[in-house]
């Protein structure tokens, strides 16, 4: 086996035992990036192998490298969110996030590319070059964390940060074979976050297995001063709710994310991905689980709500972008208003226009009842779904996507498309739940299948059980790509 | 054709809290351009805001003051416009859930109360400061984030004098609470004006003009005056009121259209999601309330009749609270209120007023000026000579027992230095005699004038007038 395979808690076992040193580890990394990232293109920037200075962490990282999402600020570093409108910006600050990193002993390695902004679900909407999925370079890695899934997946870190609004994290988890977590809205700081939507918005970790995952999850979360949507709570050892069984746990079924196809404009869930989400739920029972089918009623109007609500918020965000302090201003204008304009119109790709298009309408005035207000409503329908739910079951599992990866510019002319590959993410972000996407499966062509696991407010303790118990009982997250 | 005018005012008052609403920088006024920034104030991306929960008390404080009902749930919204002076691209603002709703602020016209109700007041962020230059234009976000209340008053305003008065009464509550600095020059309060006409007796409101940029509360009343001046000659006319913004020019003394109804910007108004909503318990709201100053109307009736002074002077005592505390202070160590009351709207105010200053940054203290007026009562110093020394005491910030050693400042009574002192003036200003002489009273009152001058002060000036009028009469 070669170092880059192994898991970050190996490697530092090894680090532990003398077995191997930091730079054997960060030589190894170097060679496969070298081989691999010309092929994937999962990075935007690179900082140079951390040097020896960066290797005596405090926190017990012993250094080891981190890949860090372009929309997530690091002091003097330039952070783009793949968008031309932030060109030439460099923060003053490190994300509340990066100085988590920092304190426990990471070093900050390359920032990897993503969907312009988090806005797609391919990474495709990049305004740099689309990442390629390593399982199959035809394919997209997901979005819009896939380069941050693409890295972790092919060996090029160990680790990765993503940020996920509607599942950008947890897709291209489930696109790549890697684990991703979304953790409960308000555990990890936002702060230094470049927001997409800001009641929506969670960063959170990449990593090959739900060890390496729980570590990183310990190191990010935990309440912020500088962050008022951040919870004031302990933040658990996540450690000590992996290997416990699951026997008598309650697991439901949401019968919704099953049958969505006969009704809606989608192609519907691939019975690939049916069939391993059957045999993942049958894996479970054998291990003790209770598994029930629950209904979550409000299921269908999820997508509409979110992309009511979250292009809204995007709106406002994204209006800072103007020209007038940082990145791009284009030159030789006449008066505000065309500095503006033309700033705008060379600096945001044609998904950001759409986005900022779409939630400006459903705040205006005269639509703002109909379309933002109404989805408002609906958001908390959706929400309290989930509180039912989860007053009689431990957590629920669902597909994290209808499909195994599509392919490069197979939905990218096709918006709506593109909008239903994040139907089984989506609600988890409107209810501000914690979720998590585990490799289950693989299809016929060899593409990684994802299960989403599904807990209550603040109980990634949960998912870390479950999911550790059946990761256990399986070798799907042991498979590599082969590139 | 007769009319009414009916007037509504949206006033912001900037909170005087150490640092901004929504960061850590610092809230001065005068600091060099954007020394007073950081990526939360400067809208950068990723940073977020906190509420500075200072802001958020002193918002309540003058929420309760102007009996508004303080709301348990409130919270931020972004109010939505593109302008350089607004990092973010939207304000931080509070739209349908106010901080507080519905109170009133009394005011006094012509001797007559009235009450103008309050519709709501609710909190939010300053924008920064455009400097237009030759060719370009410059951005000061030193102001950008610094806490802002706006307090709208309901239409109930029926004239300049009463607009006039509405500012005084709620630049005098905002001063007592020390929330505001309300100085219009500086900016620290501002206002606008919604103003129409209707027909007397009419319930409906006639077409507003809101009027903007109006620097003193002067500005407000004289903009107020030209409008309806304006508004009336239009409709006498047979014209009709456009729905517009007008700005008031100071130097033209006129108002100008600036953009109609159909320009309005549409603000897209929706919930901050960076800030979760806030939560105020009775018994949060009750700790403010019961840590409220006592208020200048309700502190003007009892000076009156716990006093006995007029309603002019106790109206003068407590303009300000710090001037207020003084006078009560001095009352304290010796109860002669007409006498300090004198003392302080008199020579204290002509001293204040002509430094530029406020009584708190003075070096006097209450028994300072209390020794002083015994001083006098005393015969030790005579009233002009007494002047001169509060002058030098507020200059130094010594007691007047030292400064008098000093400089020999006691009054000259004794009869022999008097005497030297009147032939000196009598023979210097023999025109003057013959004047007195030959009938005209008022020449004696120019020969005391003399005296005062070349005894610099230190003469008694009764003794002097009765020593003149001896000597001239008996002459």
């Amino acid at each position: 086996m070669k170092l880059w395979e192994f898991t970050g808690h190996e490697l530092l076992e090894k680090l532990a035992h003398q077995e191997i040193t930091q730079e054997e580890i960060l030589g190894a990394l170097d060679k496969r990036r070298e081989e691999v990232e010309p092929k994937v293109k999962a990075f935007l920037r690179f900082e140079k192998t951390p040097g020896p200075e960066n290797l005596s962490g405090p926190g017990g990282f012993q250094g080891l490298p981190i890949a860090v999402k372009d929309n997530i600020c690091i002091k003097n570093r330039p952070v783009t969110c793949a968008s031309r409108i932030l060109e030439g910006f460099h923060p003053p600050y490190d994300a509340t996030v990066i100085q988590k990193l920092k304190a426990a002993g990471f070093s900050i390695y390359g920032q990897t590319n993503m969907d312009e902004f988090a806005f797609g679900s391919s990474c495709e909407n990049s305004s740099y070059f689309p990442t390629r999925n390593p399982w199959n370079l035809e394919c997209v890695p997901g979005g819009s964390s896939g380069g941050s899934a693409a890295a972790v997946a092919c060996g090029e870190a160990i680790w990765a940060l993503g940020s996920d609004t509607g599942g950008s994290i947890r897709q291209p988890a489930s696109f790549c074979g890697v684990v991703g977590l979304k953790p409960t809205y308000g555990r990890v700081s936002r702060y230094g976050l470049i927001a997409f939507a800001s009641s929506l918005d969670q960063i959170g970790p990449f990593a090959r297995d739900i060890e390496d995952c729980s570590l990183l999850l310990k190191v990010i979360a935990g309440y912020d001063p500088k962050d008022s949507t951040s919870a004031n709570l302990s933040v658990p050892d996540f450690l000590l709710s992996l290997g416990k069984d699951i026997k008598g746990i309650k697991i439901g079924v949401p019968k919704e994310y099953f049958s969505l196809s006969a009704d809606r404009a989608l192609e519907g869930i691939a019975q690939e991905v049916k069939q391993a989400l059957e045999e993942a739920i049958e894996q479970l029972k054998k291990l003790g689980a209770k598994v029930q089918e629950v209904s979550l009623p409000h299921t269908e109007y999820a997508v509409s709500v979110y992309y009511i609500l979250a292009t809204a918020e995007a709106s406002s965000n994204l209006a800072r972008f103007d020209g007038v302090q940082y990145g791009l201003r284009t030159e030789a204008v006449d008066n505000l208003t065309e500095m503006y304009k033309r700033t705008r119109q060379a600096g945001f790709g044609s998904e950001a226009k759409r986005r900022i298009m779409l939630g400006t309408y459903c705040l205006s005035h005269g639509y703002y009842e109909a379309y933002y207000l109404r989805a408002l409503k609906v958001r908390a329908l959706i929400a309290n779904d989930f509180a039912d739910v989860f007053k009689d079951f431990d957590c629920l599992i669902t597909p994290t996507s209808p499909t195994p990866a599509f392919k490069l510019g197979e939905k990218i002319q096709n918006p709506l498309a593109m909008y239903l590959s994040d139907i089984y993410t989506i609600s988890i972000n409107l209810a501000g739940l914690p979720a998590i996407s585990i490799p289950c499966g693989f299809s016929s062509g060899g593409l990684p299948i994802g299960m989403q696991i599904i807990a209550g407010s603040f109980d990634e303790e949960m998912l870390f059980r479950v999911a550790h118990c059946y990761e256990d009982s399986t070798s799907w997250h042991k498979m590599r790509p082969k590139i | 054709m007769e009319y009414e005018a009916v007037i509504g005012l949206e006033v912001h008052a900037q909170l005087k809290t150490r640092s901004k609403a929504f960061c850590g920088c610092m809230a001065e006024f005068g600091a060099p351009a954007n020394s007073l920034t950081c990526p939360v104030c400067l809208g950068f991306p990723g940073s977020l805001p906190v509420l500075n929960e200072k802001a958020l008390e002193y918002g309540l404080r003058a929420a309760l003051a102007l009996h508004c009902s303080v709301q348990s749930f409130s919270k931020f919204d972004r109010k939505n416009y593109f302008y350089p002076d607004l990092p973010k691209n939207y304000q931080i603002s509070q739209y349908d859930l106010p901080l507080a709703l519905g109170g009133f602020l009394e005011i006094e016209v012509s001797g007559a109360k009235k009450r103008i109700g309050i519709i709501r007041a609710h909190l939010e962020e300053d924008a920064g400061k455009l400097i237009h230059e030759e060719g370009h234009s410059l951005v000061d976000y030193n102001r950008a984030g610094v806490p802002l209340l706006e307090i709208v008053s309901a239409p109930e305003i029926y004239s300049p004098e009463q607009a006039y008065e509405y500012l005084a009464s709620l630049k005098a509550i905002l001063k007592y609470l020390e929330v505001c600095d309300c100085d219009m020059e500086k900016g620290s309060l501002r206002c606008d004006a919604n103003v129409s006409l209707r027909k007397p007796g009419a319930k409906e409101l006639g077409i507003k003009a809101e009027l903007k940029n109006m620097n003193s509360f002067k500005a407000v009343r004289d903009a107020l005056n030209y409008e309806l001046k304006r508004q009336k000659e239009v409709l006498e006319s047979g014209g009709s009121i456009r729905q517009e913004t007008r700005l008031w020019d100071e130097v033209s003394g006129k108002t100008q259209a600036m953009r109609s109804k159909e320009e309005a910007m549409d603000y897209r108004y929706f919930p901050e999601p960076d800030l979760p909503p806030f939560v105020l318990s009775d018994e949060e709201i009750e700790t403010i309330r019961e840590g409220l100053p006592e208020l200048p109307q309700a502190l003007k009736q009892r000076f009156i009749s716990q006093y006995e002074l007029n309603s002019y002077d106790a109206g003068i005592l407590t303009s300000e609270k710090a001037l207020a505390e003084f006078f009560e202070a001095c009352v304290g160590l010796y109860p002669r209120a007409k006498a300090i009351c004198n003392w302080i709207s008199g020579p204290l105010s002509y001293e204040f007023n002509s430094r530029n200053t406020r009584i708190e940054s003075l070096k006097l203290k209450p028994e300072m000026l209390v020794r002083l007026i015994k001083l006098v009562e005393q015969g030790v110093l005579s009233n002009l000579a007494a002047k001169a020394l509060l002058s030098e005491m507020l200059n130094s910030g010594r007691p007047a027992d030292e400064l008098i050693k000093e400089k020999d400042l006691t009054q000259v009574s004794d009869t022999k230095a008097l005497d030297e002192l009147l032939d000196k003036v009598i023979a210097d200003n023999p025109g003057s005699v013959m004047d007195y002489n030959s009938g005209k009273a008022n020449a004696l009152m120019f020969l005391v004038g003399q005296a005062m001058r070349l005894s610099k002060g230190k003469a008694n000036p009764k003794l002097v007038q009765e020593a003149l009028r001896r000597r001239l009469n008996n002459a």
